[in-house]
């Protein structure tokens, strides 16, 4: 975890202050609706269909327990009993009232949560890796990183009014869980040959109705360097950044329009034209950072304890262990997924009585600490093997405990048009009726690894490009349709899907994916053989005659 | 299901209302033909031509305190004169999101 010093608390709480003052005047009329939107949405407000939806910050998916209740408490007291967990480390909630606001965010602030950089076009919550920290093979914590270029940025006037929102991502592991290639700027902290410890680092990566996956513009970073080098690429950003059409304004469309070799010559020039501006991370203020995020105490622990070998006699325990439990860097210890998919749920959504019952299982099983990843699913990471028994039959009394982690129903989806303004179509009736065609759980793993994103809109927020199987609702004549693409991944191979054909209507979906799958189940070569990478082998048309030969 | 912050012309070709989210709290509130808001879809004031819309939402918009957001939106006149919301978007407003709140435990 990591500990606020006075400095962030006096901050957050003069947001509170600040946001208070602005709610009143804006109720009063002093302020209209004009001049108050960009400082509502600089506070994670917006306006959705039925109310406003408030976007809490969970910086690099990390929460303590304390904080999860607290979270539980705005979901009860201010909301309507629950929140959504989005896929860039953030809780919504979708029914809170204005004029309350600056109460919820007053009690957020007490366990040092703000809602700062969720919204705006500025620059938004630095994720990470949701195993942080614990990944075994992984470099160093990135969230030291993440928290470093957090306090760099918040607030920071460069920053703040930029053409587009600007989002970061930083990875440590071999296996990326962060989605770096899809965000404006990622970031995947590497040893150089010197034994060195610093970035690669990645621009123009992004989603919505222009797609592109991040490129390299630079190997290697040293980490001293890394805020510095990243206000370059801001500066050249904000320099030849488009700011007369909304469309054409993120970062990755005037590294398309420029040319990765020019964008990555713009920045070079630009970081040796700065020269020492002040940001070079010393040694010192590393190691404040870092020592200001601490470890549990773990025991020494058997890799196989006796608790785990009984229980390996319960076939659901079995089931559970293999799919949500993983491996720990520290021997008897296990990451623990939570998943938030149950079958016919709204994908991401945890109710209040769920967040404080998991509060009371990472304080008795995982130091307090919990992490949210950008699947839309929580995870405990420090639990004991000894405890994993216990652990499942908790969750399992909870609603989760689905064993589906990575498989066909752990879908991610937007909110779509049951909540989203912007939306044009629902995401979630979608999910919810796959996850009823996909319940078998011995179908589901037989299937294996398959990862289906849904967005109710070109905007992607459910990152419907990197889906294996990635549908996207639009509009046709006031009905809802839907474009199936498949072949997508986020991951360290991250790439777009393909379009497979024409749209199919909202009755249809669920048939098209069951037509999709069992395609697959003939198709592959083995049973090994994951979905995505027999549609690499293959390509889309055996997917295309299946799905459209019959309709 | 166009969204409405895409609406730059006022056009309509049926019966429509003036529809927002109330200031303090967000609530899907509609323009009624009192020049006030009310939470309920019947008390709307239902206008069927262009320069009818045109001048509701001018008188909306001018209640900046009131509601935020304003815009027009199709509705459909039942038998009886009865007011039903115009598409899915509207009626996902009026009525609610199409899904189980409840997690299942």
């Amino acid at each position: 975890m990591y500990a606020y010093d006075e400095l962030d608390r006096t901050l957050i709480n003069e947001r509170v202050s600040e946001f208070r003052d602005q709610v009143k005047r804006r109720l009063s009329g002093e302020l209209t609706e004009d001049e108050f939107k960009i400082l509502r949405l600089q506070n994670g407000v917006y306006l959705q269909l039925h109310a406003y939806m408030f976007r809490v910050a969970i910086p690099y998916g990390t929460l303590s327990s304390k904080q999860l209740r607290r979270l539980a408490h705005v979901a009860r007291r201010y909301d309507r009993g629950y929140g959504h967990f989005t896929t860039r480390q953030n809780i919504q909630f979708n029914w809170i009232k204005l004029a309350e606001l600056p109460d919820a965010l007053a009690d957020l602030a007490e366990v040092g949560i703000h809602a700062m950089q969720t919204s705006g076009n500025n620059m938004r919550n630095v994720t990470s890796d949701q195993w942080a920290g614990v990944a075994p093979g992984e470099i160093e914590d990135p969230r030291i990183w993440s928290e470093l270029i957090r306090q760099h940025t918040t607030l920071h006037p460069e920053f703040s009014f930029l053409p587009r929102k600007f989002k970061i991502a930083i990875t440590a592991a071999e296996h990326d869980r962060a989605a770096i290639k899809i965000h404006d700027i990622g970031l995947r902290l590497h040893k150089n040959a010197d034994g060195e410890t610093g970035f690669e680092v990645l621009v123009g990566g992004g989603l919505g109705r222009t797609p592109f996956i991040a490129k390299t513009i630079k190997p290697f970073v040293p980490g001293r360097d890394i805020l510095s080098y990243i206000e370059a690429i801001l500066r050249v950003y904000n320099q030849y950044g488009r700011r007369d059409n909304i469309y054409k304004a993120r970062i990755k469309i005037l590294v398309h329009e420029l040319g990765i070799e020019k964008f990555a010559k713009e920045v070079e020039e630009e970081w040796k034209a700065m020269g020492d501006v002040g940001l070079t991370l010393d040694h010192t203020a590393i190691e404040e950072v870092r020592s200001r995020f601490s470890y549990p105490a773990y025991e020494k622990l058997p890799h196989m304890p006796d608790e785990l070998k009984q229980a390996a006699h319960d076939k659901l325990f079995e089931r559970w262990r293999k799919n949500s439990v993983s491996a720990h860097k520290v021997q008897g210890y296990s990451i623990v997924t939570l998943s938030l998919k149950p079958v016919g749920g709204p994908p991401g959504d945890a109710t209040a009585e769920q967040m404080d019952a998991v509060a009371d299982l990472a304080d008795k099983y995982s130091f307090g600490e919990i992490r949210v990843g950008h699947e839309q699913n929580l995870a405990l990471p420090h639990v004991a093997k000894r405890d994993l028994a216990q652990l499942f039959k908790a969750l399992d009394r909870l609603g989760l405990a689905t064993p589906n982690v990575n498989l066909v129903t752990d879908i991610i989806a937007c909110p779509g048009l049951d909540y989203c303004s912007l939306a044009n179509a629902r995401s979630i009736p979608i999910a919810q009726e796959l996850t009823r065609r996909f319940a078998n759980h011995d179908t589901a793993d037989l299937i294996g690894r398959l990862h289906i994103n849904i967005s109710g809109c070109i905007n992607a927020c459910g990152h419907h490009h990197v889906g294996h199987i990635g549908i996207l609702g639009v509009e046709k004549n006031g009905e809802e349709f839907y474009q199936i693409t498949i072949g997508g991944r986020a991951d360290e191979n991250a790439q777009m899907g393909t379009l497979i054909g024409p749209a199919v209507p909202y009755a249809e979906v669920a048939d098209v994916i069951e037509d999709i799958v069992e395609a697959y189940l003939a198709l592959r070569d083995r049973p090994e053989e994951l979905f995505v990478d027999t549609v690499k082998r293959l390509g889309v048309e055996p997917f295309r005659e299946r799905v459209y030969a019959t309709r | 299901m166009t969204s409405p912050l895409e609406q730059k012309k006022i056009r309509i070709t049926g019966p429509s209302v003036v529809t927002a989210n109330r200031t303090w709290d967000g609530a899907v509130v509609y323009r009624t033909a009192k020049r006030g808001w009310s939470t309920e879809l019947a008390d709307s004031a239902v206008v069927s031509t262009s320069d009818d819309a045109r001048a509701l939402l001018a008188e909306a918009t001018a209640d900046d305190v009131g509601a935020v957001g304003p815009y027009i939106a199709p509705v459909e006149l039942k038998d009886g004169g009865k007011v039903k919301p115009g598409n899915l978007r509207e009626h996902i407003r009026a009525k609610g999101v199409t899904i189980d709140l409840q997690v299942p435990a």
